[in-house]
Parts: structure tokens; sequence; C-alpha cells
């Protein structure tokens, strides 16, 4: 793979289509359930930026999805109106992991041992969280709840106007919304140098190093930015429950949105979002019945991606169609159309 | 007095636990650099099975020290030949994979057993000291631990099998020149260190009450205790065993249970941090 495919750019008439498509979504379904598949592409979103194109792979990607809802029902408690609340949900989570990042990457961590962080990070988060029952556990005004979280706080409002709150189909177009601005980012950030910086990492981190790349201000960037993402979809979360509880930070969520990147796709963005929406789908219908688990169907669609497929469906498809297309355009040269343009040619 | 001795007692108790639900996984990490996530599943799996077996009318000693440790042994072989051999040398693959595993196993025991709590009342009654009520199950643990860990070292040590596991885990090329398969060596330490975890889970189930998710329980502290310990075996396991035993139950103590493992969660970061290959990366390096 070429360097200038694995940054990928943004095919623009897909683009329009797919954006027009969740414009027009509400008309034809109800908004609910797509709603949450956004706020769950956004965060496989933030994870695929950072493991398929930096390398990193956090293996407790649910702590700063946690830290977002969190932050955000906390402060809206506090503060009453929405707009400061949900800047400080994507802020603590970025800062949360600029430090854990920092530690980890000057103290030169391998990535074995970055998973064991991440995951024990997520861990002390659950544990924490699960156990503030009571009232002497509460900050300002927001009781933390323990394992009953926090419930019955105020939804986003127009900015500046906490009487005009936010619900159902305006919270549907905020994470649509979200989802598309985010990804132009991700584009935005991949197409400048920085972006390709982060390839090199991944690619070979030691040459990017002797080549005068400060690696670990890169990567502890692309680690607050990428926190900073699943921040912002936790706070859509919390908006779309209504209620906060540890449930955020278990190793099950952690577990999940690492399967839709891997299944979606590894070195792409638009892998993690279709694997998110694709399984989060299939969730949600294998919720409704209980003949099958539903961690039963994750566990053998993750060893059978693990061991067939290891870069995902869409890098999959994607050589598919690229060996199909070479292979129709050698044919077209070995028939008709190569003689048409020999004789073309002077 | 009294009350330092139970002190003491939880103590040791919690070092014996977390060295027991350890020691599979320090077997595979260790001897094969694989690190199974899939480990507190296969712990599960040899509580369930102890389980299954003391309902079945069979004795619970021979349920949870053969009987458990064969099943979860055979459970590991196939897995190592269905899934883990594809990827000797690819650490988060394999991560990855033993994590799907991990869901896989939950899924089929919540399928099998429902998803409700099962338990076996502990064999040796409890005894009393001085004020407090103790429970004579934990001494039991710690003398099993003991001995598997005196086992181990002697297996590895003083056997032959032990010298040709221990080289391979030092040169896997030398190993296969003088006529070893390293890859039957794997599987084999693969199956040694599911059956271990599978007598963790018998011995600790009439203590613990069983769920599909128990394993969730063990992975963490298991993780912990064997990445901080670093690549030596036994002394790796049980420096960090008595470190975050010792933590664990003296913040439990003074403060909360939960503030407990928070400190030793903490405290594990921390080392990591400090020594990132271990402590046996830095002290007691020629152990094993």
């Amino acid at each position: 793979m070429t360097a200038w495919q694995s940054v990928g750019r943004v095919r623009w008439g897909w683009f329009l289509l797919a954006s027009a498509g969740l414009v027009l979504l509400p008309l034809v379904s109800e908004i609910n359930t797509p709603t949450l598949l956004l706020i769950w592409a956004l965060f496989a979103l933030s994870l695929g930026m950072m493991w398929g194109y930096a390398g990193l792979l956090s293996f407790g990607h649910s702590a700063y999805f946690g830290l977002g809802a969190y932050t955000y029902a906390i402060a809206v408690v506090n503060v009453g109106e929405s707009t400061l609340p949900l800047l400080l949900a994507i802020v603590v989570p970025a800062l949360v992991a600029a430090v854990i990042g920092a530690m980890m990457f000057y103290g030169r961590i391998s990535d074995v041992y970055m998973g064991v962080i991440t995951l024990v990070v997520t861990l002390i988060l659950f544990k924490f969280m699960s156990a503030t029952a009571g009232d002497a556990y509460a900050i300002g005004a927001a009781r933390l709840g323990g394992f009953n979280g926090i419930p019955g706080f105020q939804t986003l409002n127009v900015p500046g106007r906490p009487e005009i709150s936010l619900f159902g189909l305006p919270t549907y177009y905020i994470c649509a919304a979200a989802l598309v601005l985010c990804y132009l980012l991700c584009r935005w950030i991949l197409a400048r140098s920085f972006g390709r910086v982060l390839i090199g990492i991944r690619e070979n981190e030691a040459r990017c190093e002797l080549m005068g790349y400060d690696v670990p201000a890169c990567k502890t960037l692309i680690f607050a930015f990428s926190a900073a993402m699943a921040g912002l979809a936790g706070c859509l979360f919390a908006n779309w429950a209504e209620i906060v509880t540890p449930r955020v930070f278990s190793l099950g969520q952690a577990a999940e949105v690492l399967i839709w990147v891997i299944v979606g796709g590894l070195g792409t963005l638009i892998g993690p979002i279709l694997g998110a929406v694709a399984l989060g789908y299939v969730k949600i219908l294998l919720g409704g019945q209980t003949l099958i688990d539903n961690s039963l169907i994750l566990g053998i669609l993750l060893i059978v991606v693990v061991l067939a497929i290891p870069r995902g469906v869409v890098p999959a498809l994607q050589r598919v169609w690229m060996a199909r297309r070479r292979w129709a355009r050698r044919r077209e040269a070995q028939g008709g159309g190569a003689r048409r343009r020999l004789g073309a040619a002077p | 007095m009294d009350y330092a001795g139970v002190v003491g007692l939880e103590i040791l108790y919690m070092i014996a636990f977390l060295a027991l639900t350890s020691a599979g996984l320090a077997i595979v990490f260790g001897m094969m650099r694989v690190i199974n996530l899939a480990h507190g599943e296969f712990v599960m799996l040899g509580g369930y099975t102890t389980i299954a077996c003391a309902r079945a009318g069979i004795d619970i000693y021979v349920a949870m020290l053969v009987i458990a440790p064969l099943v979860v042994g055979v459970i590991g072989l196939i897995v190592e030949r269905a899934i883990i051999r594809f990827l000797y040398g690819r650490m988060i693959d394999t991560m990855l994979a033993t994590w799907g595993l991990s869901l896989l196993l939950i899924g089929l025991v919540t399928l099998i057993f429902g998803n409700t709590a099962v338990s076996v009342p502990a064999p040796i009654p409890g005894y009393q000291l001085g004020d407090y009520q103790m429970g004579g199950y934990n001494l039991f643990i710690i003398l099993v631990t003991a001995a598997l860990f005196v086992a181990m070292w002697g297996v590895l040590k003083l056997t032959r099998a032990g010298l040709i596991a221990r080289g391979a885990m030092q040169g896997p090329d030398v190993v296969a020149s003088l006529g070893y398969d390293p890859r039957k060596v794997y599987m084999v330490t693969f199956t040694v260190g599911a059956a271990l975890s599978g007598l963790a889970g018998g011995v600790l189930a009439p203590l613990t009450g069983l769920l599909p998710s128990s394993g969730g329980a063990y992975i963490a502290k298991a993780f912990i205790t064997v990445i901080t310990g670093g690549a030596a075996v036994i002394s790796g396991t049980l420096a960090s065993a008595v470190i975050f035993g010792t933590v664990n139950q003296i913040v439990s103590f003074a403060a909360h249970p939960v503030t407990g493992e928070i400190a030793m969660l903490v405290l594990a970061i921390i080392l990591l941090r400090l020594m990132p290959s271990g402590i046996t990366g830095r002290f007691f390096r020629d152990s094993i």
C-alpha cells in the first residue's frame, strides 16, 4: 500500500451522498436508534484514528468515553446551562489522556504495556465510580450515585438559552453534525504533515525519531485528540441516554469499540464508522432476543477477523476492488481497446 | 494482638490469591510471551467444572484438584491448536484474539448455565482467632498456593522437561537445533498454563460465587501481577504478588476494600512506568 493510499482523501461524491442520507434519514425512520448508532460511530472513529493511523492501541478507550459522559453530567448539574459542560466534556478527557499518554510515551513503554496501562486506567475508573454511592461522594451539587449513576440531568440546550432544551430530532442532527465534522477534521489532520508523521510512526518509529520528529510528543497529541473525540461521543451518549452509569467505563464497552474498529478496518476512517453502525445495529437486534448471547457472536467475530482478515473488512474489500479494476484494465489492454489505442498513437 | 494476626493472615491470603490466579498466566506469558486475555475465563471454567462435579456427587477435593485442571487443560490445548498457534510473534493480535475468546466463553457459559450465580459451600469450617471468626478455607488456599509454587520450581529447575521449557523460552532456535520442536514445547506450555488456571478456579470456587462474567474479576489482578513481575515466572510473580497483596490489604484495612483495589491498580501503573520490563527485569535477574 503506498503512502498516498493509506492517507486517503475525501471522496466528495460519496461524502455528499452520505451527508444527504443522514439529513433525510429522519423522514423514513425513527431516530432513537440511528442517534445511538451515530454516537457509537463517533466513538469508533476516535479509536480508529489513533489505532489505524498512528498504530497506538488503547485497550481501555471507554475510559475517555465515560469521562466525557460523567464530565458533562457533573458539570451540567452544577452549571445548569449546557455550553460550558459540553466543552468541558471534550477538554477533560483530552487532558487526562495527555497526562497518561505523556507518562507512557515519554517513558518509552512498548505497545503491550500500553495496552495494560490503558486497561488498568479504565478499571480504576470503573471501580471508583461504582463505589461512590452515598452523600459523601458529590462534586458540587452532583451526587455521583455509585452503581446507579447520575440520572435526570439537563440535556443540551441552545447556547445561552437554558430554557430551550434540545432533544429528539435536534439531538439526532447534533450527533450527525458532530460525526461529519469530526470525520472532516480527521481527514484534514491526515492530509497535513502531522498526519504523515503519524503514519511514519506507525510504519517505523525509530526512523521517524532519527529524522528529527518528536515521536513522544506526536503520540501524546494524537492520544489526547482521540480522547477528546471519545469524550464528545460520551457527552452525546449521556444526552441520548439521559443517565450516566459506571457501565460506560466497563470492559465490555472497551471491548466492543475495539471490535467495531478492527472488524470495520484499520487504516481507514470509514471502516470504524461502518463497523460501529453495522455491529451496533446487530447488537440492538440481538438485544431483543435471549436465544443467542451477544458476547458469543462478538467473540466469534473478533477471533475470525483477527485470524482471517487482520486489517478488517473495508481494507480487504478495497483490495478486492483494486484487484478487479486492475484485472479489467489488463483485459481491456489485451483485447480490442488496446489495438484501438495502439492504432491511434502515431 | 489478635487483630494483628487477622491482618497478617488476610495479607497472606491476598498474596496467595494473587499468586494462585496469576500462575497460569505467568507461565504462558513468561515462557511464550503470549498475553492470554481469556485467562480469567479459564479460571471461571475451572470454577464451573468444580461446582458441576460437586453437584454430581464427586468428592469436591477430587473435583477441584484433579478434574478442573484436566478439563481446562484440554480446553487450553484445543484453543492453542485452533487459535494461538497461528499468532505466535504477533502479540497485539494474540491479545485481540484471546479477548474474543474470552467473550466467546462468557457467551457459551451463559448459554449453558444461565446468567445466575452458582456456588458450593466451603468444605472446611471456620475457626475462632480471639474475638474474630476466620475462614478455615483461606488457610487451605495458602497451602495449595505454596505447594503449587514449590512444584513449579521443582519441575522447571530439576526435571528435563523443565530444562527444555526454559531453553525454549531463552532461545527457540537453539532448542530446535538440538532436536526439540519449540512449537510442541509451546503447545504443552499453553496446556499446562490453562490447567493451572483451571486449578486456581477450582480451588477458589467455594469462596466466591460464580457468574459467567466472573473471569473479569481475576483477569485485571492476574494481569498486573504478571506484567509487573516481569519475565521470570516464579520469582517475578511471587515478588509482585507480595507487593500488591500487602498494599491491597493494608489500604483495605485502613480505609475501604475498594480503595485497596484502586491503590493496587495505581501502584501497578507507577511500577510499570518505573520498571517497564517488570521487577525481575531489574532485580533477581537470573532467577526463574
